[in-house]
């Protein structure tokens, strides 16, 4: 059995960057090249100060559980249950979540302010940016 | 001429249904007739007509009337109409009528809710079309490429972190569809989605949706049609019925998201409503709460002030302070959770049901004069303070 293919974000001026970002390795948002601060999800222009000057910055890709979810209900047929959808708070990015799948772990080892970090998944030219836990040296390593 | 004041004067509701034969247009045509009768009205004094979300193009099951389709079908002289969904939430709608009679443009609006789902889910060629697309866009590529497809998911989370922060047990949580339940069995209009009552036990026990909502906690798609009709305060005299006012309304948001902030639009809304009248939550006899899913009457017990932020599950602990001879009596037609998936407007059917002493096996005792009715969850947000006065 294999899961039907996720949901595919058409792509635009805008978005781009954070979901093609993965081929590179890169987990991109926008920051502002004036006030410095951080705009998800994506715009044209800094969503604090209303400045042009933005572009996609690669941030670190790591952050902590902020809150999260075990997802029993097979919203499309095929889907495997239960997995885990969880807000992360990104490391650097003050103010911006992402809301993703914790994935490589069994549902019941997520808790809250779990360490974790990105990892893509290419699926038709887009990196959809998921998260596993950090193993304990990386999370030393990050402390 | 402008009024000072607006009044709910009549109020309708069709049957409601899991997949009901009758065409949506005829659901509302019951609910406009029910809502007339009621409010003592003919059709030729209609001339506004005010809805949310208007016509759903390619999701006809979730809002399969607009109000065009109204206007036209009914042969209203309308002065003024709106059909929206980027206003504060359902219930809004019923704000804007309220702003149109004071304002002068209109003395008699409807304002109605027609919902679908039920029937809409057994022929999706017409009431689902644009259901199955290649991408998604908007907010939705925010959350349904992780499979966080249903606001569910979403509402999931800030219940789980209302658990960790504060405490919410799932035990607390079930007060919402245990008293919604109670209340639907004596509701007749619920017939058709409460069937027995819920027990604790088998709330514990049921399939879960998305961690820690299980099946109760989520309300049930259904068919049926609710009007409301806002009236001028200087056109009651044309009618024939006992008025209750839109003392107050808000509906404020500050951050159009369901995943970037800490708190729901309800709380600021619910703090913003008792700017604009003297009452106070002292005062309200009762709360019709949105409950499209159980946590969200927290955010509005919360939100309002009835209790402190994140307390909401010990006000509710066992049932008693929101039962129908409680305290605070919540969602005494069972919510949308007993009575169906009314979208918003049930909550205000029922505060005026409640107000004018009509709920049957179901009227909370006493003389009730101040109730309050809100829709919507995370950046939707709408509530309505109404009083009889």
């Amino acid at each position: 059995m294999s899961n039907p293919p996720r949901p595919k974000p058409r792509l635009d001026q805008e978005n781009t960057p954070f979901w093609t970002g993965g081929a590179e390795g890169k987990l991109n948002i926008i920051k502002c090249g004036d006030c410095g601060q951080y705009t998800h999800p994506p715009k044209v222009l800094c969503r604090h100060c209303q400045s042009e000057n933005i572009a996609p910055e690669a941030v670190a890709g790591t952050g902590v559980v902020d809150t999260f979810t075990i997802n029993y209900q097979p919203w499309a047929k095929g889907l495997e249950v239960p997995y885990v959808i969880a807000r992360v708070a990104l490391d650097g990015v003050p103010g911006v979540y992402l809301t993703t799948n914790i994935v490589n772990c069994p549902v019941d080892a997520v808790d809250f302010g779990d360490r974790v970090c990105v990892t893509f998944e290419e699926q038709d030219g887009i990196f959809y940016p998921l998260f596993e836990k950090q193993k304990q040296n990386q999370a030393e390593g990050a402390n | 001429m402008a009024s000072k004041e607006a009044y709910i004067t009549g109020i309708g509701q069709s049957e409601v249904g899991v997949r009901l034969p009758r065409h949506p247009l005829l659901l509302t045509l019951d609910a406009v007739r029910e809502a007339l009768d009621d409010a003592g009205l003919t059709l030729d004094q209609i001339d506004g007509v005010f809805t949310f979300p208007g016509k759903a193009a390619g999701y006809l099951a979730f809002s399969p009337i607009g109000a065009d389709d109204l206007i036209d079908a009914l042969g209203i002289d309308a002065k003024w109409h709106m059909g929206a969904m980027e206003q504060p939430a359902q219930l809004s709608a019923i704000g804007m009528a309220a702003m149109a009679v004071k304002q002068g443009l209109c003395r008699h609006v409807i304002c109605f809710r027609t919902v679908y789902e039920a029937g809409g889910m057994a022929n999706p060629e017409v009431y689902m079309s644009g259901m199955k697309q290649d991408t998604v866009s908007g907010a939705s590529q925010w959350t349904s490429p992780f499979w966080a497809t249903s606001a569910a998911c979403w509402v999931a989370q800030y219940a789980s972190r209302h658990m960790r922060d504060y405490g919410l047990t799932r035990e607390q949580l079930a007060q919402i569809a245990l008293n919604g339940s109670r209340n639907a069995m004596k509701n007749p209009r619920a017939r058709a989605i409460t069937k027995e009552e819920l027990t604790l036990e088998k709330y514990m026990s049921a399939r879960l949706i998305s961690t820690p909502l299980c099946l109760y906690d989520c309300d049930r798609f259904s068919d049926a049609s609710t009007v409301i009709i806002v009236s001028a305060g200087d056109a009651l005299d044309e009618v024939k019925c006992e008025p209750v006012r839109i003392a107050s309304m808000s509906g404020s948001v500050d951050r159009f998201s369901w995943d970037q902030v800490d708190w729901f639009a309800a709380y600021e809304t619910g703090e913003d409503l008792w700017k604009h009248t003297d009452y106070t939550k002292d005062d309200v006899d009762t709360g019709q709460f949105y409950d499209g899913f159980a946590f969200l009457p927290l955010t509005w017990l919360e939100g309002l002030g009835f209790c402190e932020k994140g307390e909401g599950g010990k006000f509710i602990e066992g049932g008693t302070r929101i039962a129908l001879d409680g305290e605070l009596p919540l969602n005494t037609n069972g919510g949308q959770l007993g009575a169906g998936r009314l979208h918003g407007f049930g909550f205000a059917h029922e505060a005026v049901t409640q107000l004018r002493g009509l709920g049957g096996e179901r009227q909370i005792p006493g003389d009730p004069k101040v109730a309050v009715a809100t829709s919507g969850g995370g950046p939707l947000a709408a509530a309505l303070l109404l009083a009889k006065d």
